[in-house]
């Protein structure tokens, strides 16, 4: 089982997050990687349990299932149902904590998967770096082109 | 009754070691949070046993007794209950958690308790609780990190010492007078004032030493290095202080920095904090001194100017030297053909262990029917040869070939005509290092890739030779006989 963890420190309430993340039909409104997505069956983005479609901006097509949602813990989880990624039992959250002390969140993303050994460190950065990481840049690029 | 609970959280500018390294300690808050004036711990136990009491004496004189719960070493995490107390706390339970930030070598810091109080007192402790412990507590540590204690067990004797060492310190630095000889290179002392608005002022430990540093002594660059000057680009040390400003850096931090601006030949220097890169455990100082410039340069070349393929046919100069040896080993995984020129058979050697599959030993600059019998041409030369060059390297390049300028080591390149170049349909570049590290980010990025090449063995380790600060003159010597390694460090005492 591989652990990938990134977190970071986004500059805007975690209320002000939350409101992009937790719509799990709304990657392409904030993340640079995504083209497109849609939920199957007509299903409220809400509603765990529902299913996401989504084509990377390289072609790759994604389907993950919304395994919990909280507005409470401002937290998401979700696992990948179909992807090019070459992942097996891959099963990630994203969190966000408010920073009591300014109007800031810590951010937390992270993914448990398995994956063929020789992939590992490959599929590691692809994940921790190119999708977790460019996740929060572009979210701090989003909010603080808004002040 | 419901129980009350307060949660307050923070960012800390410090590396979760290191602020967990002050707060796993149970006994620790006599030195670090001004509400406490006395912890010892019952029993004798230690403080990280799970289980122990510890027994505070407030500022205030009021007295609390907690027990340590829960230690995680792995998750950050402290719990602990209130066993007994003069206020009026009640069935109070706590949990510190510390997470690191990991895009900036930050720590995010979580404590939240849960209690009960007598009724009417709700709000008046809760306010004590999240105001004059929690927050309080967040803004206390952050000035004893920046006292520069960096394990609680080492402060009781020294958490009364001022927040940062306001005077001058005395340093050895090597003056340049006069352009010239390596033997213009001398030992002076001098003071090193406190660090300045965004500068933090190290205890170097190792300095690099660079070809350019011998172009600078010669006087060949006299606006980089004006008179009376101290040479050299890069060094890695230890933080002894920060300026106003610093955020990123703590007193006791393992730097290395590479900068624009000339004087790394000193014991002790106030450098810009964007300058610098925090060192980890894997790379001591003598390679970081000796390999940041170089190493940056090899990635920058190979990356962004080369930008070397499998395949690709690269024809490296001096490609046993500093800089050559990290292009030919960092190339050849990369998949290129890496061809090299090198002046004897005892380089050749190195520069066979480094990786460059063809070694061309050569000494009068010879090398073009060579590379074109072993690969039709090179596809990017890598030069730091320069003038006397200048015709081979040109026949050498293949058609659309990049011939990147380094240095010149046999005199300043003439200027080359644009129609010469146009019939081969050739680029050429003539790029310094400190373009390729304009922000700090890409600094980071590049030092952490030129680390990681050493640690996962891509980079062989370095064969720095050393030599005193004070004998800098002699490094110079032994660098200008063609005879070194090319990798040389000075060493402050």
């Amino acid at each position: 089982m591989i652990q990938v963890y990134t977190s970071s420190v986004i500059d805007a309430s975690a209320d002000a997050v939350w409101a992009k993340i937790r719509d799990f039909n709304g990657l392409p409104q904030w993340h640079p990687a995504i083209a497109d997505s849609r939920i199957e069956n007509n299903q409220p983005a809400d509603r765990v349990g529902c299913i996401r479609y989504f084509h990377l901006q390289d072609g790759g097509l994604i389907r993950e299932r919304l395994l919990a949602l909280s507005d409470y813990d401002f937290t998401c989880t979700y696992s990948i149902l179909e992807s090019p990624m070459g992942v097996d039992n891959y099963v990630a959250t994203i969190k966000l904590t408010p920073i009591t002390d300014g109007g800031r969140c810590f951010a937390e993303w992270s993914a448990e998967f398995d994956c063929a050994p020789h992939r590992e460190a490959e599929l590691s950065q692809s994940i921790g770096q190119g999708v977790f990481q460019s996740g929060f840049d572009s979210l701090k690029r989003q909010f603080s082109s808004r002040r | 009754m419901a129980l009350q609970k307060v949660v307050r959280s923070t960012v800390i500018d410090a590396p979760i070691e290191r602020v967990w390294a002050v707060l796993r300690d149970f006994n620790s808050h006599d030195q670090w949070h001004e509400v406490v004036a006395k912890s010892d711990i019952e029993d004798g136990k230690n403080s990280d046993r799970v289980g122990c009491v510890r027994n505070f004496t407030l500022q205030d004189g009021n007295h609390i007794r907690e027990m340590l719960l829960s230690l995680s070493d792995k998750d950050f995490v402290s719990t602990y209950t209130i066993v007994d107390a003069t206020v009026p706390l009640q069935r109070y339970v706590a949990t510190i958690t510390l997470k690191p930030v990991t895009d900036g070598q930050r720590t995010f810091w979580h404590w939240a308790s849960s209690f009960a109080t007598p009724p009417g007192m709700e709000a008046e402790l809760r306010h004590m609780v999240a105001h004059g412990v929690y927050e309080a507590g967040f803004s206390n540590l952050r000035r004893h990190l920046q006292l520069g204690v960096h394990t609680s067990s080492v402060a009781r004797t020294t958490s009364n010492r001022s927040s940062s060492q306001a005077t001058s310190i005395p340093a050895q630095s090597i003056k340049l007078r006069e352009y010239g000889e390596a033997t213009q290179l001398r030992a002076e002392t001098t003071d090193v004032a406190p660090p300045g608005p965004g500068e933090v002022r190290i205890r170097q430990t190792a300095v690099g030493v660079n070809y350019l540093d011998v172009y600078l002594r010669k006087g060949w660059i006299p606006e980089l290095l004006p008179l009376p000057g101290t040479p050299g680009m890069e060094a890695a040390g230890e933080v002894i202080d920060v300026g106003p400003d610093v955020t990123s850096l703590l007193p006791g931090d393992r730097v290395a920095y590479m900068g624009p601006v000339p004087g790394s030949y000193a014991s002790v220097r106030n450098v810009p904090a964007a300058w610098t890169v925090r060192l980890g455990a894997g790379i001591d100082d003598i390679t970081a001194a000796a390999s940041l410039l170089k190493g940056i340069t090899a990635d920058y070349l190979l990356r962004d100017l080369g930008r070397i393929q499998a395949g690709t046919r690269l024809l490296v100069h001096a490609a046993a030297g500093g800089v050559g040896t990290l292009v030919c080993a960092w190339a050849r995984s990369m998949g290129a053909l890496v061809m090299g020129t090198v002046s004897s058979q005892a380089k050749a050697r190195i520069a066979r262990d480094h990786g460059c599959q063809h070694v061309i030993v050569t000494s009068n600059y010879e090398f073009s029917a060579a590379v074109h019998s072993i690969a039709q041409g090179a596809d990017v030369i890598i030069d730091g040869l320069g003038d006397a060059a200048c015709e081979e390297n040109f026949a050498a390049l293949a058609p659309c070939g990049h011939w990147i300028s380094l240095g010149q080591a046999s005199g300043p390149l003439k200027p080359l005509s644009p129609d010469w170049l146009v019939t081969k349909s050739v680029s050429f570049s003539r790029p310094v290092a400190f373009a390729y590290v304009a922000t700090h980010a890409v600094l980071n990025q590049r030092a952490e890739r030129v680390w990681q090449a050493f640690q996962q063995g891509i980079l062989l380790p370095v064969q720095a030779e050393q030599f005193a600060l004070k004998d800098a003159a002699a490094a110079h010597t032994r660098l200008e006989s063609r005879q070194s390694s090319g990798s040389l460090v000075l060493l402050p005492s």
